[in-house]
């Protein structure tokens, strides 16, 4: 019976901040704010001294509720890794709400928008630090409901709703799955603790099944195939809501899991997520290529840089697989954030409405740009290093099968490494999407800040937007190095990585090569989209036609059962009370009619029947 | 005495009452025929009341008898309230055939048996 | 055959003989007055089965009031004089009934009473009648007095004129 103060008030505070939030009037400005950047604040330097503090031991904890044998329990779990992920969800969640402050100076729903921001931290914090698998469950469901809410803010965009619900339906799909998987492991553990669940002896069979059914948790709020259709679609949240699902809070959360529960997943869950991994990762990229919208490349960058994470824990490698969740919440919320300036410069979101910023706006141009090489991973910026140690890793996988690889030691259970193909997949798609990837960039980066100017009178933000940018630069090139520090690479359980090995020339060469393709393009077309020389950029437009495949699959198959559903309804339950009631009142009419005989006649009826049963009794009794 | 006698003529008298209420079309004379029914029985009681004080160890003596005084009553009961009924239906129907009066009269409105309430289509 | 019995069996074949009349005749008004017959009968039944008292209420009550009742709602409803041959409806379900309620009651209680012979009482008079009727049944007796009363305000309800 005791907590972890320090762990517990980390989700407490934002929470507290967000239930306070939300009884604010609804345009009420100052006192909201205040709330919202002293609760992520708070929240950052909590997580900063559990950093500074170090890995504990995981307390006895509260226990909430008990059924029947199963106790469901409160307990933190503060490691050094999820000391690490609080420090980012901190960061990225004080800049999102500085930021949001000048973004949307102008909307008539700030407050409530702010206390969802604090809620969806607390959500994303409890998450992180959570020891059993309940809150956990409660937490990653609070971030389904807050991420509906804030992508669905802006009413006056047509798509925002749909996109909302999009996001809602598509992640809690998964969430079916993950609830599953939950279930599976608590009863047979016979304990929701993550420490007991990691402990326990599972048979084959189960750890699969409960493997599996996370993974679609996990490819639902991490975006990954064939569940990564929402992410997109969900840009039509404000940006500051992009950056926050996209960097910290909610796609995070599927790959801390799968890192936390990492002995769990055996050989068969592996290979299910390393073929997701590789299709994501590949599929995201090749998108991205041809997206005319900044915050769509964004997006689907965000999705294939989420493959590689997902990536490099299907190759058993979680260390990297943080490394690269942290390096890509800071370069990711400072793209968003900075193609939020841009946006807020220029009143579109379209790429073609942009061009020539690198002048008007200096802070934006520099720090996204830091932004797109980390993204690219040119060295010495975090991207590099961080994915450049996946495909180490991948690379470590496929040439020296076997071995156990740096994700495995910690947990006690021996759960199998994905098989060798399964390897060889992340590092070839890996390596592809890493050239993909320095196209796309580049060509982002040509076509916002170079070329002809299409804006009128573009100009720098105001000082609470240009504040994060800065502020986010600082770890989108820096992390890299600093995670060679072993302060850092320990509590993210890795090896000490030696990231200048010759393969990791490969990564590198291949960014530079897609690159350079992209400005070479763009150059000897003078300005024009690189994109246009692309041959089948339609299917990229379409995004593989993944969403039109869902909508035959799936959606139009669940319209007509539940249009059958509802004809069957109308007709067998419904028919059923219509009929009993008609045939109840055309009986009751029979009845009637036959009841109305005249006197005479009922009168002979009552007592030729009154005989009747006399000389039925006489002859009975007779007898 | 026979007891066998005064049954049978209560056995006769009862089934000539009910062949009364069944033919007869006017409401008095269908009254007098249910009057000869209800003699029947009184005879039956009035015998009874001989019969079995003679072979039972009378309980209570003289019941057959009270209980024919309170048939009567009764009797004269149900012809006033039976006579005023009539007198009523006469004055609203000019006729006293009982077979006349129409049982199938319109329903007041709002108890129309038809309406389920369960039509959406109103 | 003791007198009794024949006295029994002549006022009967009287009694079921007038009911008859009354059932079949195509007089309303003798139907009533064939009534009469039929009800004086019954009460000399009662004078033979020496239930005296009886037989003076059911002079009173029955050919006092009832007949005379009858009599005249006869005349309130303006019945027909003289025969009419639309009193009757299709008889045969009424002979079937008739005959088998009289034949299956005659049979059950000849059945149940056979030959037996019983020796009738002396006549009982009205003190010992009136003596357990305030005795025994005081309370059934207060009860018929009450239905006699409900009967009263019934019919008074019922005549009066619907239009208020």
């Amino acid at each position: 019976m005791s907590i972890d103060l320090l762990a517990a008030a980390l989700p407490a505070v934002p929470l507290a901040a967000a239930l306070v939030g939300l009884l604010l009037p609804m345009r009420s400005r100052r006192l909201p704010a205040i709330l919202a950047i002293g609760g992520a604040g708070t929240a950052l330097v909590l997580a900063i001294a559990m950093v500074i503090r170090g890995p504990v031991e995981t307390a006895e904890g509260v226990t909430i509720a008990e059924f029947g044998d199963l106790a469901v329990t409160f307990t933190t779990w503060a490691d050094g890794t999820a000391g690490l992920v609080a420090v980012a969800v901190g960061i990225v969640a004080t800049c999102v709400q500085v930021y949001s402050v000048a973004y949307l100076h102008d909307d008539d729903r700030y407050a409530p928008y702010a206390a969802q921001i604090s809620l969806f931290t607390s959500a994303m914090l409890l998450v992180v630090v959570a020891g059993d698998l309940i809150p956990l469950v409660v937490g990653w469901e609070i971030m389904g409901l807050c991420s509906y809410l804030l992508i669905g803010h802006d009413r006056k965009l047509p798509e925002a709703p749909g996109a909302a619900v999009k996001a809602f339906i598509v992640t809690r799909t998964g969430d079916v799955g993950f609830i599953l998987g939950v279930a599976i492991l608590g009863t047979q553990a016979g304990s929701f603790r993550i420490s007991d669940v990691l402990t326990h002896h599972y048979s084959a069979a189960t750890l699969t099944a409960a493997g599996v059914l996370l993974l679609c948790g996990v490819a639902g709020k991490s975006a990954q195939f064939p569940l990564h259709t929402w992410l997109p679609d969900a840009m039509a949240g404000p940006t500051p809501i992009s950056a926050l699902i996209h960097a910290a809070t909610m796609v995070a959360a599927g790959v801390y899991l799968v890192a936390r529960l990492f002995p769990i997943f055996n050989g068969t869950a592996l290979a299910v997520l390393a073929i997701s991994a590789s299709i994501t990762m590949l599929l995201g990229a090749a998108t991205a290529m041809a997206q005319q919208d900044i915050k769509k490349v964004l997006a689907w960058s965000t999705v294939s840089q989420l493959g590689y994470m997902a990536g490099a824990l299907a190759v058993g490698s979680r260390g990297p697989a943080l490394l690269h969740l942290l390096s890509h919440a800071g370069f990711k919320a400072l793209l968003f954030l900075g193609s939020g300036a841009l946006i807020h410069a220029v009143g579109s979101n379209l790429m073609t409405a942009m061009g020539g910023m690198r002048r008007s706006m200096p802070t934006t141009y520099i720090t996204m740009t830091i932004g797109l090489a980390a993204l690219v991973g040119l060295p010495p910026l975090a991207g590099f290093v961080s994915k450049d140690t996946i495909l180490a890793a991948a690379h470590h996988a496929v040439s020296a099968p076997g071995e156990v690889t740096a994700g495995h030691e910690a947990g006690a259970l021996a759960a199998g490494a994905a098989p060798l193909w399964a390897a060889w997949l992340v590092w070839i798609a890996g390596l592809v999407t890493t050239g993909l990837t320095g196209w796309y960039a580049t060509r982002l980066w040509l076509r916002t800040f170079f070329g002809a100017s299409a804006a009128r009178h573009p100009h720098e933000p105001s000082w609470l937007m240009r504040g994060p940018l800065l502020v986010l630069a600082v770890p989108s090139a820096l992390l890299g190095l600093v995670a060679l520090a072993p302060f850092i690479a320990e509590r993210l359980g890795m090896e000490t990585p030696e990231p200048f090995e010759t393969e990791a020339l490969a990564p590198l060469a291949l960014a530079t090569l897609g690159s350079l393709v992209s400005w070479y393009t763009w150059r000897r077309t003078s300005g024009a989209d690189p994109i246009l020389v692309v041959p089948g950029r339609r299917v990229l437009v379409a995004a593989f036609g993944v969403d039109s495949a869902i909508d035959v699959l799936v959606v139009r198959p669940v319209h007509a059962l539940a249009r059958a559903v509802k004809r069957a309804d109308e007709l067998l339950v419904d028919g059923a009370v219509r009929g009993t009631g008609k045939g109840t009142v055309a009986l009751g009419t029979l009845l009637g009619s036959a009841h109305r005989a005249g006197l005479p006649r009922a009168a002979t009826a009552v007592l030729s029947g009154a005989l009747l049963i006399a000389v039925a009794i006489a002859v009975g009794v007779g007898q | 005495m026979h007891p066998v006698f005064p049954f049978v003529v209560a056995a006769l008298l009862f089934g000539v009452g009910a062949y009364g209420v069944l033919v007869r079309r006017n409401a008095v004379l269908l009254l007098m025929s249910a009057e000869l029914m209800l003699n029947a029985v009184n005879i039956v009681l009035i015998t009874a009341d001989v019969t079995i004080q003679r072979t039972l160890k009378p309980a209570l003596p003289a019941t057959g008898q009270i209980f024919a005084l309170f048939v009567i009553v009764v009797a004269a009961a149900e012809i006033g309230v039976g006579l005023a009924i009539i007198l009523r239906l006469y004055r609203l129907r000019r006729a006293v055939a009982v077979d006349e009066i129409p049982l199938a009269d319109p329903l007041p409105a709002g108890a129309v048996l038809a309406d389920d309430g369960l039509d959406e289509r109103s | 055959m003791t007198v009794a019995d024949v006295l029994l069996t002549a006022i009967g074949a009287v009694v079921v003989g007038s009911a008859l009349l009354v059932v079949t005749t195509r007089h309303i008004v003798h139907a009533g007055l064939w009534l009469v017959v039929t009800l004086t009968g019954v009460a000399a039944l009662y004078l033979v089965l020496t239930a005296e008292l009886v037989a003076w209420v059911q002079i009173l009550l029955y050919l006092g009031a009832v007949v005379v009742l009858l009599l005249f709602a006869v005349m309130l409803t303006r019945a027909p004089i003289g025969a009419r041959d639309d009193l009757d409806r299709p008889r045969w379900p009424g002979v079937l009934v008739g005959l088998g309620t009289a034949g299956s009651l005659a049979a059950l209680l000849a059945n149940a009473y056979r030959w037996d012979k019983i020796e009738l009482p002396a006549a009982g008079t009205a003190e010992r009648i009136g003596e357990h009727l305030f005795r025994s049944w005081v309370l059934p007796f207060e009860l018929v007095g009450l239905l006699l009363l409900a009967a009263l305000i019934g019919a008074i309800a019922l005549s009066r004129s619907g239009d208020e």
